[in-house]
């Protein structure tokens, strides 16, 4: 085993608190949107209000793969360090190109990461970007490793016509976790999972769309497993709303997060960088996990960060983060997750079945 | 056909594909793509491997209409000779953009995408595409 | 070392041979080309079949045995020559130093392709096989693309408009209808032309080489063996015969409005034949686009750098101008199929030399020159053919 730290400022930082450190971070949103009114008007004639403005649409040449590969990219610009030194890659994805090999074998390969390597392509719907980030921060935090990037990322499958396809988007946000350090841009101070046996949303092997129970899916699967993973932390770290700054949850709309931040005490200036569902849908395992990097985008040194998702199934990881005084030199290394959210161009439903490959020649 | 389906023969050619290395000539200077153990211009052996820029400009492009087999469903598609910022020439599509919207001398960023599939079955051959820069 | 005589040629039409597989097409031509040498089937010695695609469209190699099965001469050399679509033209070049070097005495050249067995976007696929397949077709180029490309480049530095450049297919078209064996004996305007749809921007439809079916032959002989044949009164000789390369991708070339392997092989096929470029009065260029036509006679030293399209309107190229260009419709009317193309033009040029073109005759041609292009110009195959008797 090599040594634990190799540079003075390592040596320096040894006696920091928190579990690990966000080096890096960085999203990516494909060019393409669809308004959900152009979706209403082919399924409903305009008959229902969607529950979001508009969603992205990944392009004909992008798959969960390639959305991640660009987030990563950001996430290590910002983190600036030599690419061999990444010994984990952790991806959390309920939308991989293959469903037997690794998105994060072919995306180690493109950066350039070192072979010696643990790499896993994980699945807990909505959730398994933060579970990647957590399982992240127990490697760095053992000791095992010195580096290890952790993605969330989703080209989510809307079934034609459902209710699901208003809200079923595609994107990815990355981090680069190393130890403690104060030149980071934020420290992983205490993390929480929470999981119950609550089949909410499911897909059953080899089906192509996933089924969901409607109403079911609110109080006793979204509501129910965030407010028991967030009052943990709390519990467990002496927290409450009023410590934090920014509170990001699981994004499958706006007014679910936007009830649940009222339900647990927090005030919608706290939700706002946080929430970006209306913009671009539901990114699935990327949801939450973006809406962490555009809070770190504008975040201060200093300030305290509560993310909560929710994975269908079901669980909710609860992340307790706190921003370092490294956050300010490394925000302009890459591009920040509003120059994703404000490229926007808009496809008709045509060309949106076409993108997705629902039309086949 | 057979050669369509080859793993092997995609594999080996991944890391120049994902990564874009060229090769650079220390005898001559040239710069090409991809990378090859002996210079196209001057025949040198001395060529160095380096990871070309990822900025440049169109120098040529067209719109492919009658696309060869695996390249259907895109059609149509820009193709172009970009002219990196080293000087490095390569042959890429540009995506993420109408092809009315292309332009000589415009200015593009490399990007990570899916080329072509060896089959609904087969693996996904990745590499780098070019997208405006804005 | 001997000289080399065209002793006999031989061809069928190009067409969309539904009827004929490979195999009939080959030996239609070879018959053909046998009996107007006047010679028996058992005294060739070595076949060369020049062909680009029998592997991937029809899953056949082996084509030099299988046509010395099939023409009921097994024993004799033979073998496939392939070198893309200049495959045809390094196929003659092949038989040339067979004859030239002493060995042989009496060789078939055969040169054919079918692509219409395959449905457009496998043949697409096979075309685009004479480029780079990593780094070129795997981007989705197809050949046209890559063409297109020299179409921008030229009109670029020469301020060329593209209405004069599409005048080559206008050109070819007019000659065709006098050919017999041709794809598309009939005339086109060149309103048509630009009205054509676009393959890729700005090629259209029409300033592209068709897709087609046919097999073109020649038998070439020694001086020695030439003394055995009663053989008419024009006697051709195959004077200049080379091939030359060129930097395989487009892409990693500096200029794009010349082809350095037409450059350098016709240099070279000049001197072996003893004349310069004034001397000559017929030549077949291979036109698979329009631009490439007028490019190729500018490399060939036929006209000046970027002045090449100034000869089309100016009527240069007509059996009557400065240089009797395609007097038998070119790869756009007469045909391309593929690999037969640079035999078909040698074809095309005994047919001129011998005084048996008709209506589209060059009075008095003694000399003519064939341009035969693999890929986009990665290979060139250049002969010279002269009337001696």
């Amino acid at each position: 085993m090599k040594a634990l730290f190799t540079t003075p400022i390592e040596k320096l930082l040894t006696k920091m608190s928190g579990l690990a450190s966000i080096l890096g971070w960085g999203a990516y949103i494909p060019i393409y949107r669809i308004e959900t009114a152009e979706i209403a008007r082919v399924h409903t004639k305009g008959g229902e209000k969607a529950p979001i403005q508009r969603k992205s649409v990944p392009g004909p040449d992008e798959d969960s793969l390639t959305i991640a590969y660009e987030a990563a990219k950001n996430a290590l610009k910002r983190a600036k360090i030599d690419p061999k030194l990444v010994e984990a890659l952790y991806i959390g994805s309920e939308s991989p190109p293959y469903a037997v090999k690794p998105s994060a074998t072919i995306i180690a390969e493109a950066l350039g990461f070192s072979r010696k390597l643990f790499g896993i392509d994980m699945e807990f719907a909505c959730k398994a970007g933060t579970t990647a980030m957590i399982s992240v921060v127990g490697l760095v935090n053992s000791g095992i490793i010195s580096y290890g990037m952790a993605i969330g990322t989703d080209t989510a499958q809307g079934r034609p016509g459902d209710e699901l396809e208003y809200t079923a988007a595609a994107g990815a946000a990355a981090f680069l976790i190393s130890k403690t350090r104060k030149d980071a841009a934020a420290t992983i101070e205490h993390v929480v999972s929470y999981v119950t046996d609550t089949p909410d949303f499911w897909r059953r092997e080899g089906e192509k769309f996933p089924m969901h129970t409607f109403r079911f899916t609110g109080e006793p699967a979204y509501f129910h497993h965030i407010e028991n993973a967030a009052k943990l932390l709390m519990e467990e770290a002496g927290l409450k709303p009023s410590d934090f700054n920014h509170v990001v949850f699981h994004q499958p709309n706006v007014k679910f997060p936007q009830r649940m931040g009222a339900m647990l005490g927090f005030k919608p200036e706290q939700m706002k960088l946080g929430l970006l569902s209306n913009e671009i849908g539901n990114t699935y395992a990327a949801a939450s996990p973006m809406g962490l990097t555009n809070v770190l985008d504008n975040a201060k040194p200093g300030e305290r960060i509560l993310v909560v998702s929710f994975g269908s199934g079901a669980g909710s990881d609860a992340l307790s983060i706190v921003v370092e005084d490294g956050i300010e030199e490394r925000k302009g290394l890459a591009r920040p997750t509003s120059y994703y959210l404000n490229r926007c161009k808009l496809v008709d439903y045509a060309v949106y079945l076409k993108y997705k490959g629902f039309i086949l020649r | 056909m057979a050669y369509m389906r080859s793993v092997p023969r995609a594999w080996r050619e991944r890391k120049i594909k994902y990564q874009l290395l060229g090769g650079k000539c220390k005898d001559c200077g040239k710069s090409f793509y991809p990378y090859r153990q002996i210079c196209p211009v001057c025949g040198s052996t001395n060529v160095e491997q380096v990871k070309l820029p990822e900025k440049g400009v169109i120098e040529y492009f067209t719109i492919v209409r009658t696309p060869p087999t695996e390249f259907k469903e895109y059609a149509p598609y820009v193709l172009a000779i970009v002219k990196l910022e080293d000087g490095t020439k390569v042959l890429a599509q540009i995506t993420d953009v109408e092809p009315n919207e292309v332009y000589e001398g415009m200015e593009v960023e490399a990007v990570f995408r899916k080329y072509r599939e060896q089959g609904p079955n087969g693996i996904i051959e990745y590499g780098i595409k070019f997208r405006p820069v804005k | 070392m001997s000289k080399v005589y065209v002793a006999g040629i031989g061809a069928t039409k190009i067409d969309e041979h539904w009827e004929k597989g490979i195999r009939d097409l080959m030996v239609e031509a070879a018959l053909n080309a046998i009996k107007d040498a006047g010679i028996e089937k058992k005294e060739i010695e070595a076949i060369f079949v020049g062909n680009m695609s029998s592997g991937y469209l029809q899953g056949q190699e082996h084509l030099g045995s299988l046509l010395a099965t099939w023409l009921g001469i097994p024993g004799v050399a033979a073998n496939k020559v392939e070198a893309a679509c200049a495959s045809g033209g390094a196929a003659v070049h092949n038989a040339f130093l067979a004859v030239k070097s002493g060995v042989y005495d009496c060789v078939l050249v055969v040169g054919v392709e079918k692509l219409t067995d395959a449905i457009t976007s496998d043949a697409t696929d096979a075309l685009i096989m004479a480029e780079d397949q990593e780094y070129v077709a795997f981007t989705g180029a197809s050949f046209v693309a890559l063409n297109a490309f020299v179409y921008k480049a030229y009109m670029k530095k020469y301020q060329a408009k593209q209405e004069d450049i599409a005048l080559f297919a206008v050109h070819d078209h007019k000659y065709a209808a006098n050919n017999p064996l041709a794809q598309y004996p009939k005339p086109i305007t060149l309103e048509e032309v630009l009205k054509s749809p676009m393959v890729a921007d700005p090629v259209r439809l029409l300033e592209s080489a068709p897709l087609g079916d046919g097999s073109a032959a020649l038998v070439l002989c020694s001086e020695k063996k030439l003394k055995e044949l009663q053989n008419g009164d024009v006697l051709v000789e195959l004077a200049g015969s080379s091939l030359s390369t060129e930097i395989f991708s487009v892409h990693d070339r500096t200029d794009l409005t010349s082809i350095g392997a037409t450059v350098k092989a016709s240099r070279k096929a000049f001197q072996m034949a003893g004349v310069e470029p004034k001397n000559v009065n017929v030549v077949e260029v291979h036109d698979a686009f329009t631009v490439l036509g007028v490019i190729h006679l500018e490399d060939l030293g036929f006209a000046e750098r970027g002045s090449g399209w100034k000869l089309l309107k100016e009527g240069q190229l007509e059996k009557d101008g400065k240089i009797p260009t395609n007097t038998m419709g070119g790869l756009k009317a007469r045909g391309h199929p593929v690999g037969a193309t640079g035999v078909y033009q040698v074809y095309d040029v005994v047919t001129q030399l011998r005084g048996e073109a008709g209506k589209n005759q060059v009075d008095g041609a003694e000399v003519g020159l064939t341009q035969n292009v693999g890929g986009v110009g990665g290979t060139v195959a250049v002969n010279i053919l002269k009337r001696v008797r």
